[in-house]
């Protein structure tokens, strides 16, 4: 399982330095899937990135907070022992998969170097296995292709083979349909969701799209300028939004809409990390901001599962 | 419209499919002639490179009127053009082969430090590489030449120390390039420590680039070699390279035109061999032109 417990992350340009998230909290428990949701900027990217360790000097460091997976904190451990975690507990789905593949090797033998602790001999027989559970017939021969020889959806399922060969508890998936066609999004969507059952893996999908996080997991967290606006069971919070931000979220999805009727948008741009708003970020854009909202941050509301930070909520 | 854009964008990609199945014959036989030259040379040689004959001295080609004896004929000096050539393809070989190599090792590693782990090492390594850059590399040469006296060894070291930093500084962009590619990541998001991702994903990456500047530099060697002998910081005389050759045929131009233009042609068909097939070698390696089964 996944624990996140008041992360921050600051980026450094020079002799600045920028607060990316603030005070970031969430846990994601085994077998369940937790959706990040937010829009470019928002930070949603640099949490996946942080628990991986990927933000480090001198683009950025995690200057607070603990990030626990399976009850490591892996914040504190060596760079040799951040490896081994990398290697068996997190399981990575990148955005774009046809990018994501070193285009000079097979495939086979990109999964075969996800899967170091396996013995050389046994490699082939479970990289087989494995693609034929992810979907992929005649693995036996596909293995041999070379990434370019994919379509996206089977390049992405390459990926998810990469990302399960160290038989992770986590997976943490980037967007992973966003580059896709359509038409193969949901079969992705669905494999992910048969792997989290059967494997009984702790999800993170970030997302910017909330019919994706609907239709793949249980909890939500609507992040924006850094913060954790909102957050909890995916029905309640898709059904009874109550920070101004997830209904606005929301309204410009297209999803439901009739044709040539115009879309909803938020008026503005997200807050940039070196001038982030005082108090709450989205309160430049929001239609119920007050003069407190412009002041000072939020307090955070507990109301059973669910958590927001709004000095003005919608009605519920 | 549309039809004429699917016609326009077809085409190259048909093109290059062509260039990588057709062998470039023209490349394979000069360089393979020329490297049997300089492996085997000695041997084939109908006479001893340096053996004087003032009696047969500047005897034309069998084709401009000379004889059999002497196929491509006689220096000022009677000594035999067809062997001289030979020896000094050996020389050209031997410089064209050690500066690639050895430029070619000190220059990528160089790069890849520098681009891979950047930071303050890599401030350091790019000064030192545009210092070097800066430097007149034949000035250079006459000052090592004036130490440590002419020689191969000396001439292959020079052109090292010229040659280089063009590696270092092109395939630091290229590692920069390759390194913030999403494979890269990934291969350090699974688990994999610096060196790894470096050696197996960055390092081929930027083999293409490698090769190109290295078919480059074979035929910048080979007449850089010939510079440096011509100016007389060379092979010393009386051993054959091409480039000196050249420079001790140019008094003769007008009487026994062979004597410069032999070992020019020699020299202009050996550096455009190495380019075609240098060419040639990068389509082939390209992945999109594999296929795995």
């Amino acid at each position: 399982m996944l624990d996140v417990q008041g992360l921050e992350v600051d980026y450094f340009s020079g002799t600045s330095s920028v607060r990316a998230t603030r005070g970031v909290s969430f846990n994601v428990a085994a077998g369940t899937a937790t959706a990040l949701v937010g829009e470019s900027g928002s930070g949603k990217s640099t949490v996946a990135m942080a628990i991986m360790r990927m933000i480090r000097p001198p683009t950025g460091d995690v200057v607070g907070g603990r990030i626990l997976i399976d009850g490591t904190d892996v914040l504190s451990i060596s760079d040799r022992e951040m490896r081994e975690v990398l290697r068996n507990r997190i399981g990575f789905v990148p955005q774009d998969p046809t990018t994501a593949l070193d285009p000079l090797f097979p495939v086979g033998s990109q999964i075969a170097e996800a899967m170091p602790s396996v013995a050389r001999g046994e490699r082939t027989a479970k990289i087989v296995d494995l693609l034929s559970s992810l979907g992929i017939g005649d693995a036996d021969g596909r293995m041999r292709a070379y990434p370019h020889e994919f379509s996206g959806g089977m390049c992405q399922r390459v990926a998810i083979a990469i990302a399960l060969a160290g038989n992770p508890s986590v997976l943490i998936a980037d967007e992973p349909t966003t580059a896709l066609d359509v038409t193969t999004q949901v079969g992705i969507l669905r494999l992910l969701d048969e792997l989290r059952r059967e494997r009984q893996l702790a999800t993170l999908l970030i997302t910017h799209n909330v019919h994706v996080a609907r239709l793949l997991c249980q909890h939500v967290i609507v992040m924006y300028g850094g913060v954790v606006v909102e957050s909890g069971p995916v029905s309640e919070i898709m059904e009874d939004p109550r920070h101004p931000y997830t209904r606005a979220l929301m309204d410009s999805s297209a999803q439901g809409r009739r044709p040539r009727e115009p879309l909803h948008t938020i008026a503005g741009q997200p807050p940039t990390l070196g001038d982030m708003p005082i108090g709450c970020p989205f309160a430049p854009r929001c239609e119920r901001a007050h003069e407190v909202c412009r002041a000072e941050m939020p307090d955070t509301t507990v109301q059973g599962a669910r958590i927001f930070s709004c000095w003005n909520p919608e009605a519920s | 419209m549309a039809l004429v854009d699917l016609v326009s964008l077809r085409r190259p990609r048909a093109r290059a499919r062509r260039s990588v199945d057709r062998l470039p014959w023209f490349g394979i036989v000069v360089l393979s002639t020329f490297v049997l030259a300089g492996v085997f040379g000695p041997w084939m040689a109908p006479y001893p490179p340096n053996k004087i004959n003032l009696g047969q001295s500047l005897l034309p080609p069998f084709f401009a009127g000379g004889n059999a004896e002497h196929l491509l004929g006689t220096d000022q000096l009677g000594r035999d053009v067809l062997s001289r050539l030979l020896s000094g393809a050996q020389v050209s070989l031997l410089v064209a082969v050690g500066a690639v190599m050895l430029a070619g090792v000190l220059g990528t590693s160089v790069a890849l430090v520098a681009g891979y782990l950047g930071g303050r090492l890599d401030t350091i390594l790019t000064r030192i590489t545009d210092a070097s850059m800066a430097f007149p590399v034949l000035l250079l040469g006459i000052v090592i030449v004036a130490l440590y006296g002419t020689g191969i060894s000396v001439v292959i070291l020079v052109i090292v120390l010229g040659a280089w930093p063009q590696y270092a500084r092109v395939l630091r962009s290229e590692v920069i390039r390759v390194r913030g590619q999403a494979y890269v990541t990934m291969a350090t998001v699974l688990g994999g420590g610096a060196r790894w991702s470096m050696l197996r994903h960055v390092l081929p990456n930027i083999v293409p680039t490698f090769l190109v500047l290295a078919t480059l530099q074979v035929g910048l060697s080979i007449v850089a070699e010939g510079s440096m002998s011509f100016l007389g910081i060379g092979v010393p005389l009386p051993d054959a390279s091409w480039g000196n050759m050249l420079a001790d045929g140019r008094a003769f131009m007008r009487t026994a035109w062979w004597l410069a233009v032999l070992p020019g042609v020699a020299l202009s068909l050996t550096v455009v061999a190495a380019n075609v097939v240098g060419d040639w070698l990068r389509h082939f390696l390209d992945p999109s032109t594999r296929t795995g089964r």
